[in-house]
């Protein structure tokens, strides 16, 4: 054993800003450890690739990034993402950030770009809860946990996030826990090579407020319970993905299809009208990007 | 897994592990999930108080690098090294 720096992740991240704020046993680092290899295996132009995340723990994705990055305000990280993409459609643009950011503030975003099926990968944490303020009942709060906003046990009935994304139109739609690295990995690979609304939840234990507060041990904890109660099911029936208190979790790639994206059929619809005089707009990165 | 055919057949990959001490925080997934379970816990502590791991059977270890997919703080990841077997 050594100190020698010769981590593989090292240059897709700003090493001076570590440790990073995460709590230990928090699976953000591990989605982001992922997500670092998924852009080396993708070989995708890290000059021409962004990251913008929203707010929360998983917002500081983008600081610790070292590409291209923004850090929005709170829910807005996917309307920030589009204008960048339609304003340079050479870019990929990848939106990383938590549930609470992504499916609460911003939920009417998230909805809205997968049905124009605007050409960004989102990556949504999901951690059941708000880490960072304190322990509140988040869209996907599973039914009978207790939080600091809902001491008697949460009785609201709680999102199906790849539900949501696959009736809204998104192309690419997969669910992977923190568990499942190597999974995750080749999912946010393939989805690099795919092009239009592409979402990927990454389930990741919170042990600090929802692990701590529903007494259910640290993230090794969390990380044992994801290895024994998910059940792999590609292809599986969005519908059936809700997730219920320490219930099992269906992970998989659920949704792989082709949709004319924003910019395509934008171009189709305006050469049918304007004929020869329109000038078709630049329809994104050419597909150089081999995802697998 | 490398015993096939009953004779001792030397392993054909060997790996080490680099760790940075300092910028773990003792979460244990890479002690957990090593394949060849050839992490532990060190026993001292880094500045900050956690108990980073420590390589405990260097033997076994074979660089496949899943403790460094696994790692939240990216202070550790696993090298493999040639050995000189035939």
């Amino acid at each position: 054993m050594s100190q020698v720096d010769t981590n593989p992740v090292k240059e897709y991240l700003r090493m001076d800003r570590m440790p990073s704020i995460w709590c230990p046993g928090c699976g953000i680092g591990t989605s982001v450890n992922c997500f670092a290899r998924a852009l080396t295996q993708a070989k995708v132009d890290l000059k021409k690739t962004t990251v913008v995340s929203g707010i929360g723990c998983s917002g500081r994705v983008s600081g610790y990034l070292e590409l291209d990055s923004f850090h929005t305000t709170h829910g807005r990280a996917i309307p920030f993402a589009t204008g960048l993409k339609l304003a340079n459609p050479e870019l990929n643009v990848v939106v990383y950030s938590g549930e609470g950011d992504l499916a609460a503030i911003g939920g009417n975003h998230l909805i809205h770009a997968a049905r124009r099926n605007i050409d960004l990968l989102v990556i949504c944490v999901n951690n059941f809860t708000y880490g960072m303020t304190g322990g509140q009942v988040s869209p996907t709060s599973p039914g009978g946990a207790t939080y600091s906003t809902a001491p008697y046990g949460q009785f609201e009935t709680p999102f199906n996030l790849p539900h949501l994304a696959d009736s809204c139109g998104a192309v690419y739609v997969a669910r992977w826990t923190t568990f499942h690295v190597r999974q995750l990995t080749k999912s946010i690979r393939e989805a690099f090579g795919k092009k239009g609304f592409r979402f990927i939840e990454v389930i990741s234990p919170c042990p600090t407020l929802y692990q701590r507060r529903n007494k259910l041990g640290d993230g090794l904890d969390a990380m044992k319970f994801y290895k024994e109660a998910s059940v792999l099911k590609n292809g599986a029936d969005t519908r059936e993905l809700d997730i219920g208190f320490q219930s099992p979790i269906i992970v998989g790639s659920f949704v792989n299809r082709d949709r004319p994206s924003f910019i395509e059929a934008m171009n189709k619809r305006f050469t049918s009208v304007f004929g020869e005089s329109y000038k078709p707009y630049p329809e994104g990165p050419s597909k150089a990007v081999q995802g697998c | 897994m490398s015993e096939t055919g009953g004779a001792k057949k030397p392993k054909k990959v060997q790996g080490i592990v680099h760790v940075d001490r300092e910028r773990c925080k003792g979460c244990g997934f890479c002690v957990e999930f090593c394949p060849t379970r050839a992490l532990d816990l060190d026993s001292t502590y880094n500045a900050k108080g956690y108990h980073p791991p420590v390589l405990a059977r260097p033997d076994d270890c074979n660089g496949c690098d899943l403790c460094g997919l696994y790692c939240p703080d990216f202070s550790i990841h696993g090298v493999m090294i040639k050995t000189n077997v035939a």
